[in-house]
């Protein structure tokens, strides 16, 4: 394989690993809050430094090849989605990161009521995480179509969270910044899955060579 | 509407060496006042192309053409046509600056010459007129009656181009201008492309991918004497639509 290839294999599986961490921060920071596990609520806390530095390296990555391979056509393409999925996954990371913090202050207090729609949620922002990065290993299928669509069940389950505990607070108002850091956490996720759309919309940008964000998905 | 003109417009066209056929059947337009790169493996028959659109291949007996190429809307393979006055208008660049062994100014004035331009005031006109569009007169006025030979090689081919710019072309055709050149001259002649073509249509058969992409509008890809993808440069270098331009440009040839 000419050195190149390798450089881009190399690049890829970085981009993989970084995937495999920020799937990791989603499903911990979510388990630490609903398992009320506090110890793993700061391991996800003191973990975010490698998403960074990992995102760093990659990008570090990228500028190198583009100054000394010149990429072109689909290089270029894989190279400037690499870039803007990284900065995805970092603020995914920097997400997890938010949820653990909501957990740590929401772990202190009595639980208002058992969580049903924040980890659903998390199950599906997760695999809208997993497939957008597969698309972009696996390169052009229907996959990132399907993980753009999922974005809207998401969008659901944040408004009837909130729809859920809005009539608890009208009840109770003392337990308003409890319920508002459960709306927080929904709002968190639902950001996830927003950047997991931006990674399916840059992977079909990657296989088509056409930029598809902020347009209504026919496909 | 903003209206496109095609200066020239290739169609069905051949071109022999005895029994090969070099070029096959390509159907072409070239715009007007823009800049058309021609890329392609050695040997795919860029030269041979780009040289029948001022009919060079006439100076090569074995060849022989099939089409039609129009230049301004006129067959120019047609019997009629005076070919001295098409290669004044189309004029050619070659890989090697190629100055005649006489001054800077003679290298210039020649072609106007020929063409009768007589009086000495209106020869120093063109000729400082010719030496500025190629950028190069504030680099040899002072050294007009030296021998062409004596500039550097940047400076050469800018002299080149100044003797065809002389002869006041519409067309200039590049057969790999700046691969003899070192980076600094390189990036002097493909700015001073960039200027000429405001005013001329420029032509280039570069293998330099890279200067394709820095300084053309279009570009066409050539293999085995097929045209494989023309488009513009942006489209060719980002999004290609064929598996061997990708191939090719990407740099995993064969
Ligand atoms: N004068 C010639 N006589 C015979 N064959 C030639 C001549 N010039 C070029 N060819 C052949 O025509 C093909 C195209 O050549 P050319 O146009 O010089 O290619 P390129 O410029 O793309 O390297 C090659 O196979 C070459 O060997
Ligand atoms: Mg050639």
């Amino acid at each position: 394989m000419a050195i190149f290839d390798e450089e881009l294999k190399a690049l890829r599986e970085k981009v993989l690993k970084l995937g495999y961490m920020v799937e990791d921060a989603i499903r911990d920071s979510v388990k630490s809050l609903v398992e009320r596990d506090s110890a793993l609520a700061r391991e996800v806390i003191k973990g975010d430094h490698l998403i960074n530095a990992l995102e760093v390296k990659i990008d570090e990555e990228c500028i190198r090849l583009i100054a000394l391979r010149q990429p072109v056509a689909r290089d270029l393409r894989f190279i400037t989605t690499t870039m803007k999925i990284t900065t995805d996954l970092e603020r995914m990371g920097d997400l997890a990161e938010n949820i653990c913090e909501r957990a740590l202050e929401l772990n202190e207090k009595p639980q208002l009521k058992p969580f049903v729609n924040i980890p659903r949620m998390a199950e599906i922002t997760q695999s809208m995480v997993r497939d957008a990065l597969d698309a972009f290993v696996t390169g052009c299928s229907q996959l990132p179509y399907e993980v753009i669509k999922r974005d809207d069940e998401v969008d659901d389950l944040t408004v009837r969270n909130f729809e859920e505990l809005l009539p608890l607070m009208i009840q109770d108002s003392k337990i308003i910044p409890l319920a508002l850091k459960r709306t927080y956490v929904a709002k968190y996720l639902e950001r996830i899955a927003d950047h997991a759309t931006n990674i399916a919309e840059m992977v079909i940008y990657m296989c088509k060579g056409k930029l598809i964000r902020h347009m209504e998905i026919s496909e | 509407m903003v209206e496109i003109t095609d200066i020239f417009e290739i169609k069905d066209f051949s071109i022999y060496y005895g029994d090969f056929m070099a070029v096959k059947n390509i159907t072409l337009n070239i715009e007007a006042n823009k800049i058309t790169a021609i890329i392609g493996p050695s040997g795919c028959g860029k030269s041979t192309l780009l040289r029948s659109l001022n009919r060079m291949n006439d100076l090569i007996l074995s060849s022989r053409v099939e089409g039609q190429v129009l230049f301004q809307g006129v067959d120019i393979y047609h019997k009629d046509t005076d070919v001295i006055e098409l290669r004044r208008r189309v004029g050619m660049v070659f890989q090697k600056p190629n100055p005649f062994p006489s001054s800077v100014y003679e290298n210039v004035a020649y072609g106007p010459k020929i063409r009768g331009v007589k009086r000495r005031s209106q020869l120093d006109e063109v000729v400082e007129n010719a030496l500025v569009r190629a950028d190069l007169w504030e680099e040899v006025k002072d050294k007009l009656n030296e021998s062409g030979l004596s500039l550097s090689g940047g400076q050469m081919q800018r002299l080149c181009i100044a003797r065809s710019l002389a002869q006041q072309p519409e067309v200039l055709l590049f057969d790999e201008p700046t691969s003899a050149l070192d980076p600094i001259s390189t990036a002097n002649i493909e700015n001073l492309l960039q200027e000429l073509q405001k005013t001329i249509t420029i032509v280039i058969v570069t293998h330099n991918m890279q200067q394709a992409a820095r300084i053309s509008n279009y570009t066409v890809f050539m293999y085995l004497g097929e045209l494989i993808e023309f488009g513009d440069t942006d489209t060719i270098f980002v999004n290609p639509q064929n598996k061997l331009t990708e191939e090719y440009i990407t740099g995993r040839f064969g």
